[in-house]
């Protein structure tokens, strides 16, 4: 009946990729920013040591007796002490001739005389920062230019640099597991008015048809409301269709009676024979059609009820004995015997009517199908779960029939000759639905029906 | 005339290759599947006990142990830094630029005090104070100085007793005497006052400590000036001749140390002698049989630090100002 819905993603799964993968690129981002900032201020950390180190052997450049001398402090080297002991390297140059130091480091060409330029080499196979500078002395007869250059391998500054990285690693995998939490959370949230919607669809009865009131976010406003219109529609064309089936029963069945009671008198006047065939098959007629009217009536009084439970205590047993004994007449005219076995008493909190209503339309079903001069076993108990079940010697369901047997206005194909309407069976199970109760049909092995409502 | 020329040849080769060693000594327990050659500035009688307790736990290895100065080791090594598996020397300034310059190896799994290493490649293993030793009889009544200041005093009101009594390393041969000066230099003018006087007063000058001590026992000085105290200690329990004194001014303190050569093919042995020395030289088991001090900081003490600037005495231009100086001071 209803048509396989194609499902294409998921909303939430949709928005917790958006944002997850958000999130993973923002924490990237973050990574190298984090990173590269303090690499930056860690070179200049160093940097600037090294300029402090080039200007105070700068500065310890004179010339002495024409010659030059770099009597350089102590602290020019000890400066550049590091916590992993890194490596120094330095060259004096005067007018472009080394005149101490490292012969193989290499000096830039352009050098200024202020400002210190500052270089990443590779030096004696390992990475090393340099700094130069040079400074220009006036002699008696001669300008003589000093240059000098400082380096440092930087393996504190690598250590420095990793140990950031693997706290800012930390620090972006943190923010990665926090934003996907919250992500979820947060899709969660959204999506769970959607969820609640639907699942309160689902739970809904085959007859509740009421709008829902509860708050709905805006942009699902459009949507409950349509859904709801969709609904009042539903439910007032099905209202008006069951009111005009009872309006139409009851309609019919006050003619029919006097139709019936016009038809027993003339019965009794009438004695040619074939007239009084004639006559009698028109009275079964006029029963079937009441029949049918009188439980078109029922069912509509069902629908209705259904919805308005008017629960109270029922004493299971009590009502089915007043049903056989209320039945019994009708059972002695086919000669049937209709035994009631109590195993056990059963308790039910349920709408009385409905349920009494429900019962006799089983029992009378089973009196229609019985052959003359069977037994119909009424069983109540509560083993494995209260259940009550009626078994007659009839043909049984015809196996085929045996899921749509419940469908309003639907009889099984051995029902000819035999008077019913179709509804039987539908009024009973809508009763066992509202009641949340259960309604089975099966075949006795042994033959016959076997109905059994289980609670 | 070729003849002559491969004489010359084989002379110069054979000058080269047999380096004037102020000793050498091989070890051995006889079967030898390992072998390792220590280049060092330690005298073979202080060092021995340590190779001799490392070819107690392992006999198989022979160990050939050169020694000579603290300059010509540094010489000598750098020109074939593969002949040698492990440099020991006095000459801390040397020997972290030898770590700077690239000769050393890394060896990672030693666990040492920060302080007594330098990128995980030079190992401190003593702590040797340096010590004005003097010689008793010379100041049999007198009271014997306790800083620089009071052998200034001294050295002035006997001048004419210490004239040509006073000795001193030649800082130009010895680097560990270079050491030494620099440091007190560095320390204090007082040093310089000193060797004016030391210089006005004609003082001898030594390669070694051991020429040094000597000189003092025999009687030839009365005074030296920065001797290495453990060797002065070695020799005063023979003969108690002599007196050390360490400077209460300022004392100056040395550690000796080793590394492992870069270009060393036998590196899980060196580094295995290397654990071994430092593990005899730590306070608790070093014992009194060894005759070098262990590496031990009393409290108080200070010792020259390993670090970069250890290098700057070495600059070229920095040891030519400090050689002309010291010069003038001393030789007059």
């Amino acid at each position: 009946m209803t048509s396989e819905l194609k499902v294409s993603g998921s909303l939430q799964n949709r928005l917790m990729f958006t944002l997850i993968s958000g999130a993973a690129v923002l924490g990237i981002i973050l990574f190298f920013i984090v990173r590269g900032y303090a690499a930056q201020i860690a070179q200049n950390g160093q940097d600037d040591i090294l300029e402090a180190s080039l200007s105070s052997i700068l500065d310890a450049v004179v010339i002495q007796d024409g010659s030059v001398e770099v009597d350089f402090p102590y602290a020019s080297l000890s400066m550049l002490d590091t916590e992993l002991d890194d490596r120094v390297f330095y060259s004096i140059y005067n007018d472009g001739i080394l005149i101490s130091g490292y012969e193989d480091l290499p000096l830039p060409e352009k050098i200024n005389t202020e400002i210190s330029i500052f270089n990443t080499i590779k030096y004696k196979d390992t990475n090393a920062r340099i700094a130069s500078a040079k400074r220009i002395l006036i002699g008696e007869k001669e300008r003589i230019t000093i240059s000098v250059s400082i380096a440092q391998t930087q393996d504190a500054l690598s250590r420095t640099l990793n140990r950031i990285s693997k706290n800012v690693a930390l620090f972006g995998s943190g923010f990665f597991i926090l934003v996907t939490l919250l992500s979820y959370w947060a899709t969660a949230t959204t999506i769970s008015p959607l969820m609640r919607l639907a699942s309160s669809v689902t739970k809904r009865g085959p007859q509740d048809l009421s709008p829902f009131e509860k708050k709905v976010p805006s942009e699902m406003y459009p949507l409950v409301t349509s859904l709801n219109k969709l609904m009042t529609r539903l439910d007032l064309s099905l209202k008006q269709s069951e009111d005009f089936i009872a309006e139409a029963a009851h309609r019919v069945r006050t003619p029919l009676a006097t139709v019936r009671s016009y038809a027993d008198a003339t019965l009794q006047r009438v004695t040619k024979k074939e007239n009084r065939d004639a006559l009698r098959s028109m009275v079964r007629a006029i029963d079937e059609a009441s029949r049918a009217a009188s439980q078109l009536l029922d069912h509509a009084m069902i629908t209705f009820r259904s919805d308005n439970l008017q629960k109270e205590p029922i004493n299971l047993n009590d009502l089915v004995q007043n049903l056989i004994d209320n039945l019994a007449p009708i059972a002695e005219m086919k000669d049937i015997e209709l035994k009631f076995k109590q195993e056990d008493k059963i308790e039910l909190f349920g709408d009385f009517i409905l349920i009494q209503n429900a019962i006799r339309n089983l029992i009378d079903n089973a009196l229609k199908y019985s052959p003359y001069e069977g037994i119909i076993t009424v069983s109540i108990g509560t083993s494995p779960i209260s259940f009550l079940e009626i078994h007659d010697q009839g043909p049984g369901f015809p196996p085929k029939d045996l899921d749509n047997l419940t469908m309003r206005f639907t009889r099984g194909q051995n029902s000819n000759g035999i008077v019913g309407s179709g509804l039987g069976l539908t009024i009973a199970k809508d009763v066992a639905n509202a009641h949340g109760a259960k309604l089975q049909l099966s075949n006795h092995e042994k033959g016959g029906a076997c109905v059994t409502l289980l609670f | 005339m070729r003849n002559f020329i491969i004489l010359i040849f084989i002379l110069i080769t054979s000058s080269l290759s047999a380096n004037e060693w102020e000793d050498k000594k091989v070890f051995s327990n006889g079967k030898n599947t390992n072998s390792l050659s220590i280049l060092s500035s330690t005298d073979t009688s202080f060092f021995a006990p340590i190779i001799k307790s490392f070819l107690d736990k392992y006999p198989d290895i022979k160990i050939e142990y050169f020694v000579t100065g603290t300059a010509s080791l540094d010489e000598i090594f750098r020109k074939s830094p593969e002949k040698y598996d492990i440099i020991i020397s006095s000459a801390m300034d040397l020997q972290l630029k030898l770590v700077n310059d690239g000769y050393a190896k890394k060896i990672n799994q030693i666990d040492h005090p920060n302080w007594a290493k330098w990128r995980q490649s030079l190992f401190a293993f003593t702590i040797e104070p340096a010590a004005i030793v003097l010689n008793k009889k010379a100041f049999k009544n007198i009271a014997i100085p306790k800083t620089r200041q009071d052998l200034i005093k001294e050295l002035r009101s006997r001048s004419t007793f210490f004239r040509n009594k006073i000795g001193t390393y030649d800082v130009r041969k010895s680097g560990l005497g270079y050491l030494f000066a620099t440091q007190d230099a560095r320390t204090s003018e007082t040093f310089w006052r000193l060797m004016e006087v030391m210089g006005g007063l004609g003082t001898k000058l030594y390669c070694c400590s051991g020429d040094m001590i000597d000189d003092l026992v025999s009687g030839k000085i009365a005074v030296a000036y920065n001797v290495l105290g453990s060797y002065a200690e070695a020799r005063k329990k023979k003969s108690d001749e002599i007196e050390i004194i360490l400077p209460a001014d300022f004392p100056t303190n040395m550690m000796r140390t080793a590394l492992v050569s870069n270009s060393s093919s036998r590196v899980k042995t060196s580094e295995t002698f290397i654990r071994h020395l430092l593990n005899t030289q730590t306070e608790k088991n070093n014992d009194k049989t060894h005759s070098l001090p262990p590496l031990f900081l009393k409290p108080g003490q200070q010792t020259i630090i390993l670090e970069p600037a250890l290098m700057t005495y070495l600059d070229k231009l920095k040891r030519k100002t400090f050689i002309k100086e010291w010069e003038r001071a001393i030789i007059q």
